[in-house]
This record gives C-alpha cells, sequence and structure tokens, in this order.
C-alpha cells in the first residue's frame, strides 16, 4: 500500500523547474535514453507526482546513473525538463537522505 | 557492493567547501600552464578555465581508485574514509600519479589562448586567483554547496572588475552563463565559449590540414548551450574533411564521463560504446570537452586518435610554437 507524504510533495513542488506533469507517456525518452534507464520520467515522475518518496529512495541508483546528457529532453514532444527533475531528485536525496544541507 | 552514493558526494562537497576544489589542485598548479604566454592579470575581459582541463588527470587517476573500490568490501569504509578526509586530505593521496598527463593538459589550455592570442582578442586571466566553477556538485544536485562555490566565484570577478569570460570547455560555459544566473542574484557576467569567440572573429590559416576528422560534440555544448556551428566552422576553415557519426550534433551521444566519480564501470561501458560509433567513421577524432577527450582516449587505447580540437586549430592557424 503507498502512502503519500505530504511533506515530500511540498518539497518537490517547490523545486524550480520540476514539470513531471506534463508527460503524455509516449515513451521516447525510454526509448533514447544511453543507459536504458526504462523508468525515467514516467514511473518515477508518477511517484513524485503521487507523493511517495519510498519509491524514489528505491531507485537510488537510477537516479544518480543518469548522465543528464538530455538526449531525452531535447527529443521530448511535452517539453519536460527531465534532466532539471532528474536533479531535483537529487537535491531532494542529497538533502534528506544523505545530510548533505548547510541549512 | 557499488560505490557509495552518498559518502563519495560528502568527500567531493568537503573538499569543495574546505579546499575550494572536488579534488586537490594548488593554485600555482592551476595557473602554471600560462608561463610564457604573457597573457595580463585581470582586466575586463578574462579567459576562465574553471580548472577543468587541470583537474582531468587528477580526476583520471581518483577514477583508477575508485574503480577498484567498486564492487569491493571497502567500500563499506567510506564513511569512516569522509570523516578523516575532513581533517586529513585522503583525496590527495588518491589522485597522486597523474603528473605525466599535467603538461598534455596545460598544453592544450596554451593552445586555447594561443588561438584567442593569434584572433586578436585582448584578454587577461585572474591566474591563482581563479576557482573551480562547482560544475560537478551541480550536475550531483549538492545544490547549498555549489551555490556557495558560485558566489565565491562571482565574488573574485566583480572584486577584479571582470565584465567578460572566455570559457574553454562545455560544462563551465554552462555554469557561467546558465546556471550562475539562476543562483546568484544581480548576476551579470557575460561567458562566451573561446569556440565561440573565434568562430565570430575568423582569423586566417597559416596551414592548410589535410585531414579527415571524426567530430564528437558535448552533450553540454550542443544540447545546453547550442555550440554546435562554431567547431564545424572552424575545422571546415582549417581545411578538415568533417565525418559526422550517426548520433552527432544535437543528437550527440554522451562519452559516459558525468558517470565516473559515482559508477566508473557503467562510464566505461558508455566509452566503449561511443568509441565503437566513432570509430565506423574514421580514425582520428576532434573531441571539444576535457571529459570527452579523457574518457574517449581511455576507452579507445591505440584504436582511434582522440584529440582535443584546439589541437586541430593550433596546427592550422598559428605559426611558431612557444
Amino acid at each position: 500500500m503507498l502512502k503519500v507524504n505530504a511533506e515530500f510533495l511540498k518539497s518537490m513542488k517547490l523545486a524550480d523547474d520540476f514539470n513531471a506533469s506534463a508527460c503524455i507517456n509516449c515513451g521516447s525518452c525510454t526509448a533514447l535514453c544511453p543507459m536504458g534507464i526504462n523508468l525515467l520520467p514516467r514511473l518515477l515522475f508518477r511517484y513524485v507526482l503521487m507523493g511517495v518518496p519510498e519509491k524514489i529512495l528505491e531507485n537510488t541508483a537510477n537516479i544518480y546513473s543518469c548522465l543528464l546528457c538530455k538526449m531525452c529532453e531535447d527529443n521530448c514532444p511535452a517539453d519536460v525538463h527531465i534532466a532539471e527533475n532528474v536533479r531535483a531528485l537529487r537535491v531532494y536525496i542529497n538533502r534528506n537522505i544523505y545530510g548533505l544541507s548547510r541549512s | 557492493m557499488p560505490l557509495p552514493i552518498g559518502n563519495v558526494l560528502g568527500i567531493l562537497a568537503d573538499n569543495l567547501e574546505k579546499r575550494k576544489g572536488v579534488v586537490p589542485l594548488s593554485p600555482k598548479k592551476a595557473a602554471a600552464w600560462a608561463q610564457g604566454l604573457d597573457i595580463p592579470f585581470g582586466g575586463e575581459m578574462v579567459i576562465y578555465t574553471g580548472q577543468m582541463y587541470q583537474l582531468i588527470p587528477l580526476i583520471n587517476s581518483l577514477a583508477d581508485q575508485m574503480a577498484k573500490f567498486e564492487n569491493s568490501w571497502l567500500t563499506s569504509f567510506f564513511g569512516l574514509g569522509r570523516l578523516i578526509n575532513k581533517g586529513i586530505n585522503l583525496s590527495w593521496f588518491m589522485a597522486l600519479g597523474h603528473r605525466s598527463e599535467q603538461a598534455a593538459y596545460n598544453n592544450l589550455l596554451r593552445n586555447i589562448a594561443r588561438l584567442l592570442q593569434t584572433a586578436g582578442v585582448e584578454f587577461g586571466y585572474l591566474y591563482e586567483n581563479e576557482l573551480y566553477s562547482g560544475a560537478l556538485l551541480f550536475d550531483e544536485g549538492v545544490d547549498d554547496v555549489f551555490a556557495e562555490q558560485a558566489r565565491r566565484v562571482y565574488q573574485i570577478f566583480k572584486e577584479r572588475g571582470v565584465k567578460r569570460v572566455i570559457t574553454v570547455d562545455p560544462h563551465t560555459t554552462n555554469m557561467l552563463r546558465s546556471v550562475y544566473p539562476k543562483v546568484i542574484s544581480g548576476y551579470d557576467i557575460e561567458a562566451e565559449s573561446y569556440l565561440e569567440v573565434l568562430a565570430q572573429r575568423g582569423f586566417n590559416l597559416v596551414n592548410q590540414l589535410d585531414l579527415d576528422v571524426v567530430i564528437h560534440d558535448s552533450c553540454v555544448y550542443a544540447r545546453y548551450e547550442d555550440v554546435v556551428a562554431e567547431p564545424r566552422k572552424l575545422l571546415q576553415g582549417a581545411g578538415v574533411r568533417i565525418h559526422e557519426p550517426e548520433l552527432s550534433g544535437k543528437l550527440t551521444y554522451c562519452c559516459g564521463g558525468p558517470l565516473e566519480s559515482l559508477f566508473p564501470s557503467k562510464a566505461q561501458a558508455i566509452a566503449a560504446q561511443r568509441v565503437e560509433q566513432l570509430a565506423s567513421c574514421g580514425h582520428q577524432v576532434a573531441t571539444m570537452c576535457p571529459i570527452c577527450l579523457a574518457n574517449l582516449k581511455r576507452a579507445a587505447g591505440t584504436a582511434l586518435e582522440v584529440k582535443d580540437i584546439s589541437e586541430y586549430l593550433v596546427d592550422a592557424y598559428c605559426t611558431e610554437s612557444r
């Protein structure tokens, strides 16, 4: 059973460029990814929009494996800021799990 | 066991906070490339290396060490390593053995400065005052530490009266042109890559190159900063016959370099794929990013001759060697 975490949802909404809701589930990103990361952004970003951080943390290795090469983003028909979205997830994990924060 | 992401990033972040660089590089060594080039100190327009070319030999050495740790029982000691590294600079020991490469990478910076001088561009350099841009920590999402470094870099520019910077690699270009304006209030530094500056200026050809060269675009230049036409214009002007891989320009394929610090084996696998793509188009390759250069060179071995674009350009556009 997945539970919505309101704090997580709030922190991701504060991320400036997180715009995963524009995704139309076409799969171009998955087809083009050099790393073969097949859950970006459709599944992973959906978990963010649903507010379920556990699913994000299960996929930590995938999140840090993204090359940020923008092959997917440049070819995304919905103009989702995929690279910045991935970076926003790293920021969340760094601050909340790894304690890499100044505040 | 894979490398522990939090502790590896923690070590890099600690180094940037305490030592002003992700891996140890003294200001003197970082500025050594400019010796004898008569570049004035400071000025309104400066070349800003962001220390990327200088850092590559250290990063190569560090990546080799990290690759040994990957999937080893030793990964469980990274937490302790981070703790010790706060007081004793352990990363300095891990990044030893780079000296033979340092001169070669310094020479690429000398090429770039000589090209700008030959094209009549008047620029200064901040020498030992120059700092690393923080690009790696931005990419890895360590935003708080990155933002502090960005502000330090900007403060030095403002104190020295710098208004425009000429960058020499795609990652630093992206930081100074597209990322810093988002994290620094009132940021007003203009940034252009040396490839853009040279392509706008144009200059006389000294030696017509009779070469077939495969071009490898940097993802960051092509898809973040739209620098695609400039390297082609300069190479074509030099007499180079450019060969485009199937994935080229805006559709370029990554060299794998961004994964070196956390997933060395994945980085090497991507580099091997790219080498195969490039090899199907020719033997000589031109890169325009020091990370691409290092990663593709390592993956290609003797199968390809991978060179920085500045090596081709300096042969074509500059006269005597210095």
